[in-house]
């Protein structure tokens, strides 16, 4: 597949996005909303052949942004699908950890870390944090205490 | 009235003072095979994406080098590769080559330590004294070029901190004939050496399927017939300017993942010569003022596979969100699929096949139906040991003959 392909393939989900980013370097953006990201997420790794790289969680200033970043190695290209969550009081997305176990680690960090709901994820318990560790306190949260 | 006492509980488990790092492995048992793996991590989490938000774009590469002594070159130059990325900057040609022969003598050195730890795992610890005499070169030439053992601290935004004088060019292609000819040898020994066949050939698979599913990198996923590599596929530094080849071996055991280390080792040896021979003259650093708002990703081939940084900037003079990921962070959670309904034996075997950081294998417990643990990480060492001298009298051979190492 070269880029001109890749393109039109990823114009297909159009209708799940809200914008797609292109980048200098191979870099793209797929934006949307939480609810979304799953089908987005699914399709690059299912039917497009992307394979997963990690996920970033982020404290916007509005709302939250979970990056999952994938790889489309045979063109270089870096795929990362940013979903929104703007629902601060419970912020919640679906798990992709169920087709995809190579998530299950990071989609847990980002639990422990921003305090975001993972639906669906078969095992979500602490990963970074300590057992002793207080509920309801996310240290990468923007009013965590420095 | 009846006070209770709290009984002090002393916890020998994922802390112990001969260990270095902290992690857990608990495996559940069913007479010698292994059921289930539960792997507890993080009980040295040292914040660092935490940290690099209060440090200038500048200082943080001297942070990301400490992540791992081994990958010390690698993390920054991930980290570089996606400010760069924001900023838009094109780096020095010099700069470029100085990148690859940095992290090329960088997996040299650490996949020569990886052979080592294999030999000890398995019983062969001569292997082992000869791995860690070969490799004290590769650090001595890294002193000398960068100041350091690890923590090179060379790479920065823009380009490198200190040039490679042409004085020391003779000497590091002299060192690289050295370290070509033992490990020829060496791989030889390995490649022939039928006690190694019957020990490690079919020995904690894992399929390519498997490794899509656990998005495996680096050797773990080369020795699974993945074949992917960031120096290859999305070429960084000077790498799209050499000539080499990716090593994949289709097997998934852990006698592929070994063949692939030390086939590796020729390839960077071949990248350093030929980095040596175009280094193109010029200056190795161009002056880079400001960072502006955006978002970058970075990646590079680590010894251990692909690292990952992920940067966001406010146009500020520090990251707002640094994210980073390390190869064994995917490459650890794959022993759900590598040693399930394996022996016991072949437990640390094959963890340390994966080459997650050295002590990631010493924290083993086995726990059977009742909840004791019946092996540690000595006897399991032991059971490893043991079943490499079974096969070696069966075999009637005495362990692999390098005289002249």
């Amino acid at each position: 597949m070269n880029i001109e392909e890749l393109n039109s393939r990823l114009s297909t989900i159009k209708n799940k996005l809200i914008a797609i980013e292109q980048k200098p370097r191979n870099r793209i953006y797929l934006l949307c909303e939480a609810e979304n990201s799953f089908a987005v997420s699914k399709f690059l790794f299912e039917d497009v052949g992307c394979r997963f790289v990690i996920a970033t969680g982020i404290d916007a200033d509005d709302c939250f942004e979970i990056l999952y970043h994938f790889a489309y190695d045979q063109l270089g290209c870096l795929i990362t699908v940013k979903a929104f969550i703007r629902d601060r009081e419970n912020p919640a997305i679906e798990s992709i950890t169920p087709f995809l176990p190579g998530a299950e680690w990071i989609e847990r960090e980002i639990h422990d870390l921003l305090g975001i709901n993972f639906k669906n994820h078969p095992n979500l318990k602490r990963l970074i944090l300590a057992d002793d560790w207080p509920e309801g306190v996310y240290p990468l949260r923007k009013e965590a205490k420095k | 009235m009846k006070q209770t006492v709290k009984k002090p509980i002393l916890a020998v488990g994922p802390f112990h003072p001969l260990q270095e790092e902290m992690e857990f492995f608990q495996l559940t048992v069913d007479g010698e095979i292994v059921t289930d793996i539960d792997v507890r991590i993080s009980y040295n989490h040292r914040g660092m994406e935490k940290i690099s938000e209060t440090l200038q774009f500048d200082q943080v590469p001297f942070l990301v080098s400490r992540i791992c002594g081994i990958c010390s070159a690698s993390h920054p130059l991930a980290y570089i590769n996606a400010v760069e990325d924001i900023a838009g900057v094109t780096v020095p040609e010099r700069a470029q080559y100085i990148r690859v022969i940095i992290n090329e003598l960088e997996r040299i050195h650490s996949h020569i330590l990886w052979v080592g730890l294999a030999g000890h795992f398995i019983g062969y610890d001569t292997v082992f004294m000869w791995a860690w005499k070969y490799r004290e070169p590769v650090l001595d030439l890294l002193e000398e070029i960068t100041g350091n053992r690890n923590n090179y601290g060379n790479v920065k935004v823009g380009g490198c901190r200190e040039d490679i004088s042409d004085d020391i060019k003779p000497k590091i292609l002299k060192e690289l004939d050295k370290i070509e000819k033992k490990m020829e040898m060496l791989t030889k020994a390995v490649l022939d050496d039928p006690v190694l066949h019957a020990r490690l050939k079919g020995i904690g698979v894992l399929s390519k399927e498997d490794a899509i599913k656990y998005a495996v990198t680096g050797p773990t996923a080369r020795g699974s017939g993945v074949a992917i590599d960031v120096r290859r596929d999305d070429p960084y530094a000077a790498y799209g300017d050499l000539d080499w080849n990716v090593i994949t071996q289709p097997e998934g055991d852990v006698f592929a993942k070994a063949v692939v280390r030390l086939l590796e080792i020729f390839e960077s040896i071949k990248m350093i010569r030929q980095a040596l021979k175009k280094l193109p003259g010029g200056p190795v650093t161009i002056e880079v003022k400001e960072i502006p708002p955006g978002e970058g990703c970075g990646h590079a081939e680590a010894p251990r596979g692909e690292t990952f940084h992920y940067v966001r900037s406010d146009g500020g003079n520090r990251p707002v969100r640094h994210k980073i990921r390390a190869p064994s962070y995917v490459n650890v959670p794959s022993f759900k699929a590598s040693c399930l309904g394996g022996h016991i034996a072949d437990v640390t075997l094959t963890l340390a096949a994966v080459d997650p950081c050295y002590s990631c294998t010493e924290r083993l417990a086995v726990v059977d139906q009742h909840n004791n643990i019946t092996h540690n990480y000595e006897t399991l060492l032991q059971r490893s040991r043991e079943k490499t001298a079974q096969i070696q009298k069966v075999l009637g051979s005495s362990g692999l003959k390098m005289e002249d190492l």
